[in-house]
């Protein structure tokens, strides 16, 4: 009895390890295999010439990932310009002012937001966002537009993104001490000043650390911004001209470059750029985390 | 002015006890109700200036509440619903017409644990100073000094204002949130057990700040430490689940305890 509840015991913890060490693992397994697949385009190009060539033409040979990468941080960084006060406000609002039964109530709606499929979110735009592109905001600003555009792929990514930072955010101003606002309150500050002063500064590193992983998640993003970013090789001068963004470049092409040589290569390249983008921005956000943390 | 001081004098009433009369913080029938317990019972008693109050009691018997209640922090919590009148200098806090700002800023508050403000030690007092309206930065620097020496920190942190004051240890963060509440030139301490998370020496060197400032402040000390209410209190009101059993003089209250459950709070000695 004892022995076997010893062995059980062993067992179990070893077994713990092992999904552990899976975890940690993968994420090398993935890099390698994208290095590996992606060394045969870089033996034909340089690293530097891959990323800051325009010409993309694989039936010529040439892979210049510039377009993509542009379009990605655009389309990325307006996204968030739209989210990230959004986000905030909504998050201040409930934290600080909204009564217990709309928190209540709010929870499982951004909880469904988030769960929503993202063909779902993309149909959505279609119908929705690329009219509304078309028809309002592009006259709006006096210019001619589609509709499949970078605005409109930044919009349904800025739609995407808001229950994913919301959440982190409220839990953000959930692990602010309400002792921290008496304080404040206490010397005579009114509410807003508390926010203003204690709030959003004791919680700068967290709303930080928010908006730099739905940045990473954003840019990632596939599905539904590429239904309605209008996938046309350029770089974008405008938001209301299209773009290519390198996860829709993946997705799109993938199972269809099979005769044109170093094809599969430089798709596998362009993975591997996205995976290394985004550890560059995690590290940066953790790093400034980390300084902030000291301070 | 002097001929009444010297009626007084002639009457044998020295100025102290007068002092001891006056009433700054009058609480009236208060009744604090959460989610259908009643917290607060019908709650009337005064608090005379420049002395220590000391607010005495089991854990959970409402000192804190009504603590709170005495600069409308209950205002945060939606489900505390609060009535009955606290008048302080004797105005009505509850009057929605009034200020709530400058109600909160006739009192300082002293929590359980220290809460420094997210920013630098010179900001942590300079913080009240700015909600006053002060702006000059000869005054501002001034005032930090004065009061950082007022609670023995000056010192320890005059080389490093500019640093985070979560840096500081949690004794030196307590005083330093004593001397923030004390920037604002308040009429009023309210101190939650304010020793509870220091070491020995750190609430020694608390209890020593109070019985300082006692002249220039009026203090109340929530605590349920009653060696601590022995060696600070003047007066004393001591609370069992939600209602004054007792209050008064700090020796009446130890020496000819009236009710059993003093009598047994005292022989237990918590």
């Amino acid at each position: 009895m004892i022995l076997s509840r010893r062995l059980l015991d062993n067992v179990s913890s070893k077994w713990m390890i092992v999904c552990l060490s899976f975890f940690l693992i993968l994420p090398f397994a993935i890099a390698t295999g994208l290095v590996l697949k992606s060394t045969g385009l870089l033996k034909e190009n340089s690293f530097i010439h891959l990323i800051t060539s325009s010409d993309w033409s694989p039936s010529e040979g040439k892979f210049g990932f510039l377009p993509f990468i542009v379009s990605s941080l655009w389309v990325t960084i307006a996204a968030l310009i739209v989210s990230m006060p959004l986000c905030l406000l909504a998050a201040i609002y409930l934290s600080q002012f909204a009564p217990k039964w709309m928190i209540k109530f709010m929870h499982p709606v951004i909880d469904i937001l988030a769960g929503i499929p993202s063909v779902v979110y993309g149909v959505w735009a279609l119908l929705v966002i690329v009219p509304f592109v078309r028809n309002t905001l592009a006259p709006l600003f006096h210019t001619d537009s589609v509709g499949y555009c970078i605005l409109s792929g930044a919009l349904i990514l800025a739609v995407m993104s808001i229950p994913y930072i919301l959440n982190l955010l409220l839990e953000v101003f959930r692990q602010i001490p309400i002792e921290l606002g008496e304080a404040s309150l206490a010397l005579g500050a009114t509410k807003w000043e508390t926010i203003k002063k204690v709030f959003l500064r004791k919680g700068a590193t967290g709303i930080l650390s928010a908006y730099g992983l739905g940045f990473s998640k954003a840019l990632g993003e596939t599905l539904a911004v590429m239904m309605v970013i209008g996938n046309v090789v350029q770089i974008p001068h405008s938001v209301f001209d299209a773009g290519y963004p390198l996860p829709a470049l993946v997705a799109n092409n993938y199972g269809e470059m099979m005769s044109i040589p170093s094809y599969d290569s430089a798709l596998m390249f362009g993975s591997l750029l996205l995976l290394v983008i985004i550890l560059i921005i995690n590290i940066f956000f953790r790093y400034i985390i980390y300084k902030s943390i000291a301070l | 002015m002097p001929s009444t001081l010297v009626n007084m004098q002639q009457k044998n009433i020295t100025v102290e006890s007068i002092a001891a009369t006056v009433p700054v913080v009058e609480i009236d029938k208060l009744n604090v109700y959460s989610k259908g317990s009643h917290i607060l019972k019908n709650v009337s008693t005064v608090i005379p200036k420049n002395k220590i109050t000391v607010l005495l009691g089991p854990s959970g018997c409402g000192k804190t509440t009504l603590l709170k209640c005495l600069n409308r922090l209950t205002d945060l919590y939606p489900d505390l619903k609060v009535n009955g009148s606290i008048r302080i200098d004797g105005e009505d806090i509850f009057d929605s017409r009034k200020d709530i700002t400058a109600i909160r800023q006739k009192m300082g508050l002293l929590l359980q644990r220290p809460y420094p403000l997210p920013m630098s030690i010179y900001d942590n007092i300079a913080y009240g100073l700015k909600l006053k309206g002060i702006r000059s930065k000869k005054i501002i620097s001034e005032k930090v000094e004065k009061h950082l020496k007022e609670v023995a920190l000056w010192e320890e942190v005059k080389d490093r204002l500019k640093t985070s004051a979560q840096r500081l240890s949690i004794g030196q963060q307590q005083r330093l949130c004593l001397a923030r509440g004390l920037a604002v030139e308040p009429e009023i301490i309210l101190a939650d057990e304010p020793s509870s998370a220091l070491d020995p020496i750190s609430s020694r060197v608390i209890e020593e700040e109070f019985i300082r400032l006692k002249s220039d402040y009026t203090i109340i000390l929530v605590t349920h430490i009653l060696r601590q209410a022995k060696r600070l209190a003047d007066n004393v009101i001591f609370m069992y689940y939600g209602e004054i059993i007792e209050s008064g003089p700090a020796e009446e209250i130890f020496e000819n305890p009236q009710s059993e459950i003093l009598k047994e709070y005292l022989h237990v000695g918590h």
